[in-house]
């Protein structure tokens, strides 16, 4: 069971026949039933989890991309409030047939009705009345949920009821998950992955410029119902797996941090997708790994931890790199001020502005200028003549637009540019 | 509609009869928008002649922006008609640009200049198509053509005002339309900008192309259109900048709002 194709690959380098049963042998159990499951190597059940999370979690990471541009997030957690009632019928409805009610197609079909209408009051509150979409969303997501919630009581107390596993659709659960079943998540999956590679451009341009999109002729209602029938597929989709209350998590998380790595759509999504599927993939081993750990919770906790380790170390929109573009920015602020002081022989009294001088070595220990110094200072004093001449010359230039106080002038203008300047500046302040 | 003085009814026919044999490239009639129970525009008709240079002017509020986007259908209208090179605007909708305002957009939305541009190729382009390098190429083209060249590659939050509006203007001319409509494009952009997209304007107008803008700066009418379209709520008066752009009309237009010395800086036409 334990071989998979890890140990495959490690038996390729030539490593000692069977080196996995070895390693986990070696292991805590509970590591090395976690890397047992995150091989597919813990039963066929588990593998089929794990592959279908992959696949729904891509797929709604995708999805969610549009919908965290158009900000709308929050309609989703409406629709998948909205599809418990449905749940609730549809169980009733097929038991009231002689069925057993436990059809997970038929759960999905009455789910998804449901979460239609549910999407459906969000949407015409929202046209028909002077409420906001927040407030649709808040309304529609407590009168759907509170019904539901109603129905599985009284599912509770019938006859068939207790052995239903409805609550596995609050939360999820892999438990007694068919084939069928791992078969339905991984084609709707694959669908809704298809339907964004089809409309990934017109979703785009709804995002960006809804106005722009109407003018050119792309239907901006057609596109967010596209958009949001991909959510409530995904949503549907994933009730089993993940549970109707985590399943929002899916499809905002992945795009938000796929965001800090990216600054074109296309990659967001695709990178969102990745996010998604590691999280199912390697959320659903962990829950395989332990009998008690609930699937949705721990895929949800998964893709956090992805969320929080790009917060922070993503280049450019990353926590750690932006404090330390700051720093640098507010560097390079203090030796500039600091320039212009000495060049001025004013005090300096700012403490920042003291060490970085120090540290560039334009400032002795007695708070002195340095040789260096004195000709940075004059230099820096002479740019800012420079700028100010350029500015009172050509007001309305874009170059001189471009003066900030860091910027050199010598990068915007053409030393020839820069000689006619100094002419006006006089033979003194030029000679500096 | 009841004009607000004889002069105007005089340069109105004038102005029409040579308009009448040509198809307008934009004809609204009996335009009116609401909001909320009070309208914005009120039965509005306007015919701007092919190959014009059109400015739609009007003071704060007059429902100048209102208009265009209910000719393009982005906001409803209760009623009205709109008419594009003769046709209705539903089969046009391909000979059509239109440059919103730029704070219309969120600039922090994971895009390159690019990608802004390329957007004005999805029509072409449709569901199934993948952007290719003459794509590219042609994107590039147009972003040249504003001076934008160099930025193809930037995220577009990191570009200033005027820069955003000439990408705008790249993503419109990548859409190789016949009529142009542009919401105050030169609404808080640096002088170099607003020369730039002037120079562009007045290079379709030269390739036969019809512009019609927005415009709030009553300085530069007469320097910049040779049609204009003077409304608040109502259509005042319509006609070329030469016989309409005048003070009686622009008192009526703006009511008591224009003191005489700006009525003096306007170099209003004899």
């Amino acid at each position: 069971m334990a071989a998979g194709w890890l140990a495959a690959i490690l038996n390729s380098c030539g490593c000692r026949p069977d080196p996995m049963s070895t390693l986990l042998s070696v292991l805590p159990p509970a590591l090395a039933s976690f890397l047992e499951a995150l091989t597919l190597g813990a039963g066929y059940n588990a593998a089929l989890v794990g592959i279908g999370a992959a696949l729904l979690g891509g797929s709604a990471g995708a999805a969610g991309t549009f919908l965290f541009l158009r900000k709308r997030t929050l309609v989703s957690d409406a629709i998948a409030h909205a599809t418990l009632p449905g749940v609730g019928l549809a169980f009733m409805i097929m038991v009231a047939f002689g069925g057993s009610g436990r059809s997970l197609v038929g759960l999905l079909i009455g789910s998804a009705l449901s979460a239609g209408l549910g999407l459906l009051a969000v949407t015409a509150i929202t046209r028909r009345t002077r409420l906001a979409e927040d407030t649709a969303i808040g309304a529609v997501l407590s009168v759907f949920f509170g019904f539901g919630i109603v129905l599985l009581t009284v599912i509770q107390v019938m006859d068939r009821g207790r052995q239903a596993g409805l609550e596995g659709f609050l939360l999820g659960s892999t438990a007694g998950m068919l084939f069928a079943d791992a078969l339905l998540i991984a084609a709707g999956g694959a669908l809704c992955a298809l339907l964004i590679l089809l409309f990934r451009r017109p979703l785009t341009i709804v995002c960006f410029d809804p106005g722009y999109a109407e003018a050119t002729g792309i239907s901006v209602t057609r596109m967010d119902a596209v958009m949001l029938g991909l959510v409530l597929a995904i949503t549907v989709i994933g009730l089993k797996l993940v549970g109707l209350i985590l399943i929002v998590a899916l499809l905002v998380i992945p795009p938000v941090t796929a965001r800090f790595w990216s600054e074109r759509t296309g990659t967001v999504a695709v990178l969102a997708g990745v996010f998604g599927a590691l999280a199912g993939y390697v959320g659903s081993a962990i829950s395989a790994s332990s009998p008690n750990l609930p699937t949705g919770p721990i895929i949800v906790l998964v893709g956090v931890g992805l969320f929080v380790l790009s917060l922070l170390v993503a280049p450019r929109r990353g926590v750690l790199a932006s404090a330390v573009a700051h720093r640098r920015f507010q560097h390079k602020v203090h030796l500039r001020q600091g320039l212009l002081a000495l060049a001025h022989g004013e005090p300096i009294h700012d403490r920042l502005t003291l060490r970085v001088l120090a540290r560039a070595g334009y400032l002795r220990a007695d708070r002195q200028p340095t040789e260096a110094g004195r000709a940075e200072a004059a230099r820096a004093l002479l740019d800012e003549n420079r700028w100010r001449i350029a500015r009172q010359l050509h007001p309305q230039e874009a170059v001189t637009g471009r003066y900030d106080g860091l910027t050199g002038i010598a990068e915007v203008l053409t030393a020839d540019e820069i000689a006619s300047l100094d002419r006006h500046l006089g033979p003194k302040a030029a000679g500096a | 509609m009841t004009s607000p003085s004889l002069e105007l009814v005089a340069s109105d026919t004038s102005g029409q009869s040579d308009a009448r044999d040509r198809v307008a490239a934009l004809a609204l009639s009996e335009m009116t928008v609401s909001y909320g129970g009070k309208p914005a525009v009120f039965s509005v008709e306007a015919r701007i002649p092919e190959g014009a240079m059109a400015a739609i002017i009007g003071p704060n509020g007059a429902g100048k922006s209102t208009l265009l986007k209910a000719t393009l259908g982005i906001i409803p209208r209760l009623s009205g008609r709109v008419e594009v090179f003769g046709v209705p605007l539903a089969r046009a909708r391909h000979r059509i640009a239109y440059v919103p305002q730029r704070a219309s957009v969120d600039w922090d939305f994971p895009t390159t200049v690019e990608d802004v541009v390329l957007m004005g190729l999805s029509r072409e382009l449709g569901l199934l198509g993948f952007v290719r390098s003459r794509h590219r190429q042609f994107a590039a083209a147009c972003l040249d053509r504003v001076g934008m060249a160099d930025f193809a590659s930037r995220q577009i939050g990191q570009l200033s005002g005027g820069q955003q509006q000439r990408v705008f203007l790249a993503r419109a001319l990548a859409q190789r339309a016949d009529l142009y409509l542009l919401d105050e494009p030169f609404a808080g952009v640096d002088a170099a900008t607003e020369r730039a997209i002037v120079d562009v304007l007045k290079s379709l107008k030269d390739e036969g192309r019809t512009v019609v803008c927005v415009h709030h700066d009553l300085a530069t009418v007469t320097d910049y259109f040779d049609h204009c379209l003077m409304i608040n709520l109502r259509k005042i008066a319509e006609g070329p900048v030469a016989s309409t752009f005048t003070e009686a009309n622009l008192q009526a237009t703006y009511g008591g709002r224009l003191a005489g010395g700006h009525l003096e800086q306007l170099r209003l036409p004899a």
